[in-house]
């Protein structure tokens, strides 16, 4: 028996929730007493997959190919299941980035398994196994208990930090050709957003919404975000007008976050998007109204015109980051 | 052309979410129930198909007859009919099922889910749908073109998007940007209340996970106000105080 954790590259290099991933699968190895499996799929280098190693994988499985190097959801689920017969593995746990929402439902249902998704600690193993994942939109959470054998885990972004451990790992290809059924659709294209940083996977979110007024003040945002190294965001009324693209918008019906700092300019605070941001660690909120309900959700308020505050905020950041170097 | 929308009854957005003193069931009482926003783009991006395409739109749904009033909205917004599988949902799988099942027996050129649920957020029941009908899921669709046969699709991913072109029948979970939301007209909600509703009974699904209980997320303590003159200041203080930066 083992545990398997699947390992997301972009473009041969490991995200950083790959890593998150497998120190958390890591510790339910050791807690099970498993060997913990790291499985890699597309074209990585040899150097990159023994990082793997180095967050408590003793084994990874390489598997590549001409078919594999273009991701594609419904060929690597096959990849994964395979891989988790083939290891024997009780517990698979993935992370609950966009492709890992499409491949953990599929490889659930692949090796009869039972799948929670989004889930944000690590389970309680004391006979029963729960595990606790985000529910609402962010206003709550549910406990569930896993009944099936084999279990499948999607963990949120961030929502557990990455361990560093001495194991090496041995590198092992895996060789598994999916069927061609899995390659119905095809990826015709990746367009790159103009900005890079994973809002999911993001640490730091600098997020703005109608009190900028209007898209043309959006570069105070971007500088602030590009001093601090964070995501940008926005209000859902931002992205319907069209200030910010729909891939920008985080609340109740865009995309739920978890950073380490959120940082809210001229955000009001509507029960939607406190939703999608309030597993945030830390929330700063900047709002010229002092009843923004934003402030009763926030751990620092700033009272003040965004035009004012936020290139406070910008030098502030240039000096912070200064001081680190 | 024939789209299969798949639906569910959330509670709305604005809504608090309560549960009982022992957090095992979700207090409903005083909570207005509505179309998952996602799912009413689905429905949204459906409907314009079948306009285009001369094509009719079923909607399904898996809940009791309380979910009966966000039915007949789905069918007013433009849906041909509906049906409803007439089972309390218990997890994401046992309502994947029931759906793959009645789409296995009734064919369909696409099935149309929103994303996620609002209240569950599992993006699974597309996928799980997908893989049980073994055909493609796109699901972060924020686009979707028919061009005779071949269905192209724009898809989030981190850091920007992927173009994915698939033959049908395939499964799509909509994100904002696929289609406009509706709004229902008085000629549609009239005519929504003689659409047919077929009822279903469920299938037997074997149980593979349970809730056991709801938690809520630990409050804030008061939020510390610094003045604008200070501003300087503040990732200092953050870092100091909650060392995170």
């Amino acid at each position: 028996m083992s545990v398997l954790v699947y390992i997301e590259n972009a473009e041969g290099t490991f995200r950083k929730s790959a890593f998150e991933a497998i120190s958390y699968a890591s510790a339910i190895a050791a807690k099970l007493g498993k060997q913990l499996v790291a499985l890699s799929i597309g074209n990585v280098s040899n150097d990159e997959l023994a990082k793997a190693g180095q967050y408590g994988a003793t084994k990874v499985l390489n598997a590549s190919g001409d078919k594999l190097n273009t991701p594609n959801t419904q060929a690597y689920s096959s990849v994964i299941a395979a891989a988790a017969k083939a290891e024997n593995a009780e517990v698979i746990v993935l992370s609950a980035s966009f492709a890992g929402k499409t491949i953990a439902p599929r490889v659930s249902i692949k090796l009869d398994a039972g799948l929670a998704e989004n889930v944000v600690s690590l389970p309680v193993m004391d006979g029963a196994f729960t595990v606790k994942k985000g529910s609402f939109s962010g206003k709550a959470y549910s406990i569930i208990e896993m009944l099936a054998g084999v279990k499948v885990i999607s963990m949120m972004p961030n929502s557990y930090k990455v361990v560093p451990s001495a194991q090496s790992a041995q590198v092992t290809a895996f060789d598994f050709i999916p069927d061609a059924k899995d390659f119905t659709a095809t990826v015709k294209e990746r367009v790159k957003a103009g900005n890079t940083i994973s809002l999911p996977e993001a640490e730091l979110v600098v997020s703005a919404g109608r009190g900028m007024k209007g898209p043309e003040n959006w570069g105070m945002i971007e500088e602030l975000a590009k001093v601090l190294g964070a995501a940008t965001a926005c209000s859902k009324p931002v992205s319907d007008a069209g200030w910010r693209p729909h891939s920008e918008h985080v609340g109740q019906t865009g995309i739920a976050i978890s950073p380490n700092l959120y940082i809210a300019v001229g955000i009001s605070g509507a029960i939607q998007h406190l939703a999608g941001v309030s597993s945030s660690k830390v929330i700063v909120v900047v709002n010229k109204d002092p009843e923004a309900p934003f402030f009763k959700a926030a751990d620092y308020g700033i009272v003040g015109d965004a035009f004012e505050v936020v290139p406070k905020l910008i030098e502030a950041a240039k000096a912070f980051k200064a001081s680190q170097n | 052309m024939k789209i299969l929308v798949c639906i569910s009854s959330v509670p709305d957005t604005t809504a608090k979410i309560n549960f009982t003193p022992d957090n095992k069931e979700f207090v409903s009482a005083g909570v207005t129930f509505i179309l998952n926003p996602y799912d009413e783009i689905a429905l949204s991006k459906a409907v314009d198909l079948a306009t285009t395409n001369n094509g009719t739109v079923t909607v399904i749904n898996v809940g009791d007859p309380s979910t009966d009033a966000v039915i007949r909205k789905a069918l007013a917004i433009g849906a041909t009919d509906a049906v409803r599988i007439n089972a309390i949902p218990r997890d994401s799988f046992f309502v994947a099922k029931q759906i793959a099942d009645y789409a296995k027996k009734n064919s369909f050129d696409m099935i149309l889910c929103g994303r996620e649920s609002s209240d569950h957020n599992g993006s699974s029941v597309p996928v799980m749908i997908a893989e049980l009908l073994e055909i493609p899921c796109i699901l972060f669709a924020k686009s979707l073109t028919i061009d005779g046969t071949t269905a192209t699709l724009d898809s989030e991913i981190e850091g920007g998007k992927e173009v994915i072109t698939t033959s049908m029948p395939f499964v799509a979970g909509a994100s904002e940007g696929m289609a406009e939301w509706k709004i229902p007209n008085m000629r549609g909600i009239m005519s929504a209340r003689t659409k047919p509703l077929t009822v279903v009974e469920p299938i037997e699904v074997a149980q593979k996970v349970k809730l056991v209980s709801y938690d809520k997320p630990i409050l804030r303590s008061a939020v510390k106000m610094i003045a604008v003159d200070d501003a300087s200041k503040l990732f200092d203080i953050i870092r100091e105080e909650k060392k995170i930066i």
